[in-house]
């Protein structure tokens, strides 16, 4: 009984081994090229393919002034829409799961309806919001075409759905008895919301508004989409251009280091907050009973 | 009154949420609807465009390319939904849940990271591992020294391509619905079915599955939606070149991106409708995985 296990246990690792292995392997490549002149494979090379050639030149990108501004603005649009998704979706969640109004029954299902929702496939149409706000005097110049703030409102709409799908979920798990003894002492509902309520849920806090921080943080698609500046927009799409260059011949070093910039903030999250994502890697699911 | 004043806070609440999904759900979806019933391209411009009714659709199913892609999306859909989202998800949810605590976090932990790194940077790995010799990984550790053939593998494999690195983000999502559906069997039933001699391999059968049944389909419902509409890593992949144009790339590109630069509002609108139509009966599907009814339970407070 014991060896037939120990046998299943030897088979299950090498099966798991070979299915990972291009994961391990990808980012194996990523560190060792980003340090390296050139690589075959993943062996660091200098320029005649003799093994060697460790340098840390693929990193001079970061004395161009252009990166940081770069950064600063994937760090912006990836702060504002933390804080739009942490706010509007613990409003609206905290609504759903202790207020009764009209309404709420078709809200729940519209929310549960769009959290499957594609979409992507809305751009279009969002191209023409986009363009039509831009019209609007004050408010075009915020959050019209071309602008951060047009791109991270549609961010947020777009993360809305599980959001505020998330915060309901944490809010119905808070005791009823907290909240009616600060509604009977005379509370408002903002304040109870805002004193009681919010404090309770730190942990959904936390993991909505780091899983919103990455996502804004790594998206491409919208800000390749909405933003003309095109490579200069964000991280992402700087390195999209980069990639897809082909008048210079590619430093795939140079790539790799790039990558790993955009990448480092996102793995020290991952490390310390597993388990808080988990839940919403999940979509939302409750596990999925 | 009292509950009349009440129900007006709520709204209060949901306002600012109320007022995105207008904006940005809402009005984008009728937007839709009326923009894939017009001529409307960068010919055209903004003012000249006219109604034309369904002519779009008709141009869909007239177009050369609408088979051909209509394929590519039905292909590229269920192969990485069979063999990465839902096979080896739950292949590895079942292999993780049975080792080693310690090792099988590990192996979860490493598979949840495709799905969290920048989609430009995930995908600049892969094409390295396939890349042209002697650079590429593959090439270096599995060809060489076999003295097999070297090659661009990603041009030549474009559709195995975007299947795997789609699917190895797509994986990890089976992998943690499946595993916490595996954790949430009693042990009662995993011992008794020990003492009575079960096989793994029965057990896997005749009481792990039995019970993913809806996982199982909430998987498939979800990521169908998914698969459907992503197309962000295909595009930084191959751009759609080498057939890999799946349905939804081909209404972004005929739409807002493009190389002539011609941009087919109208006509890209329309091959969205498609999509949206097939997302929302998914989605009313998806809906009844929730068990609705219990979700809309009356908030208790209101009842004081």
């Amino acid at each position: 009984m014991k060896e037939k296990r120990d046998n299943f246990s030897w088979l299950s690792y090498i099966v798991l081994i070979v299915f990972t292995a291009p994961i391990i392997l990808g980012y194996l490549w990523l560190f060792i090229s980003t340090f390296s002149e050139r690589t075959y494979g993943l062996k660091p090379v200098d320029l005649d393919g003799n093994f060697g050639g460790l340098t840390l030149k693929n990193w001079a990108f970061l004395s161009d002034p252009d990166i940081w501004i770069i950064t600063m603005n994937t760090f912006l649009m990836a702060s504002f829409l933390t804080f739009g998704v942490l706010l509007i979706s613990s409003l609206a969640g905290y609504a759903l799961s202790r207020i009764n109004f009209r309404g709420r029954k078709t809200f729940l299902s519209m929310t549960l309806i769009l959290h499957a929702f594609p979409s992507v496939t809305l751009l279009i149409a969002l191209y023409f919001v986009l363009r039509f706000i831009s019209g609007v005097p004050l408010l075009g110049f915020l959050f019209g075409y071309n602008t951060i703030g047009g791109v991270v409102l549609i961010s947020i709409s777009l993360q809305l759905p599980l959001g505020i799908w998330l915060m309901k979920g944490f809010f119905d798990s808070v005791s009823w008895d907290l909240e009616r003894a600060a509604l009977i002492d005379g509370s408002s509902r903002w304040r109870c919301w805002w004193q009681i309520m919010l404090p309770q849920i730190k942990p959904g806090l936390a993991a909505l508004s780091i899983f919103s921080f990455m996502t804004g943080w790594s998206s491409f698609l919208i800000p390749y989409t909405f933003l003309t500046r095109g490579n200069k927009a964000v991280l992402s799409t700087y390195l999209n251009a980069m990639m897809s260059s082909d008048t210079v011949s590619i430093q795939y070093g140079v790539l790799a280091a790039i990558g790993l910039f955009q990448l480092i903030p996102i793995l020290l999250f991952y490390s310390f907050t597993q388990k808080y994502l988990m839940k919403i890697f999940s979509g939302g699911s409750h596990g999925g009973v | 009154m009292e509950k009349e004043h009440r129900s007006h806070t709520g709204l209060w609440f949901i306002m600012p949420a109320l007022i995105l999904v207008i904006v940005f759900f809402f009005i984008p979806v009728l937007m839709t609807l009326g923009i894939s019933a017009t001529d409307m391209s960068s010919v055209t411009g903004f003012d000249a465009w006219k109604w034309v009714g369904l002519k779009n659709y008709v141009k869909i199913a007239q177009h050369p390319d609408s088979m051909n892609n209509f394929i590519t999306t039905l292909k590229y859909v269920s192969l990485t939904l069979v063999f990465f989202n839902v096979g080896l998800g739950l292949l590895i949810a079942l292999i993780t849940s049975h080792i080693n605590k310690l090792a099988g976090g590990f192996f979860r932990s490493a598979w949840l990271l495709p799905r969290i790194t920048p989609p430009v940077v995930y995908v600049l790995m892969w094409s390295m591992l396939a890349a042209d010799a002697p650079y590429g990984v593959f090439n270096q550790l599995f060809r060489i020294p076999f003295g097999l053939s070297t090659g661009n593998w990603v041009p030549e494999y474009a559709f195995l391509f975007i299947v795997l690195v789609n699917g190895y983000i797509g994986a990890s999502f089976g992998m943690i619905i499946f595993n916490s559906a595996i954790e949430a069997i009693p042990k009662d039933i995993m011992v008794s079915s020990l003492v009575d001699g079960a096989s793994y391999t029965q057990r896997v059968r005749y009481i792990i599955i039995p019970q993913l049944r809806w996982p199982l389909l909430f998987v498939v419902t979800y990521q169908t939606l998914s698969l459907l509409t992503s197309f962000e890593y295909i595009m930084v992949l191959t751009n759609g070149n080498f057939n890999t144009e799946v349905w939804s790339l081909w209404s972004y590109h005929k739409a807002l991106n493009n190389y002539w630069g011609n941009f087919q509002y109208g006509f890209g609108a329309a091959l969205a409708v498609v999509l949206v139509l097939v997302g929302t009966i998914l989605g009313i599907v998806y809906m009844k995985y929730f068990r609705f009814g219990a979700l809309v339970q009356e908030p208790k407070i209101d009842q004081l």
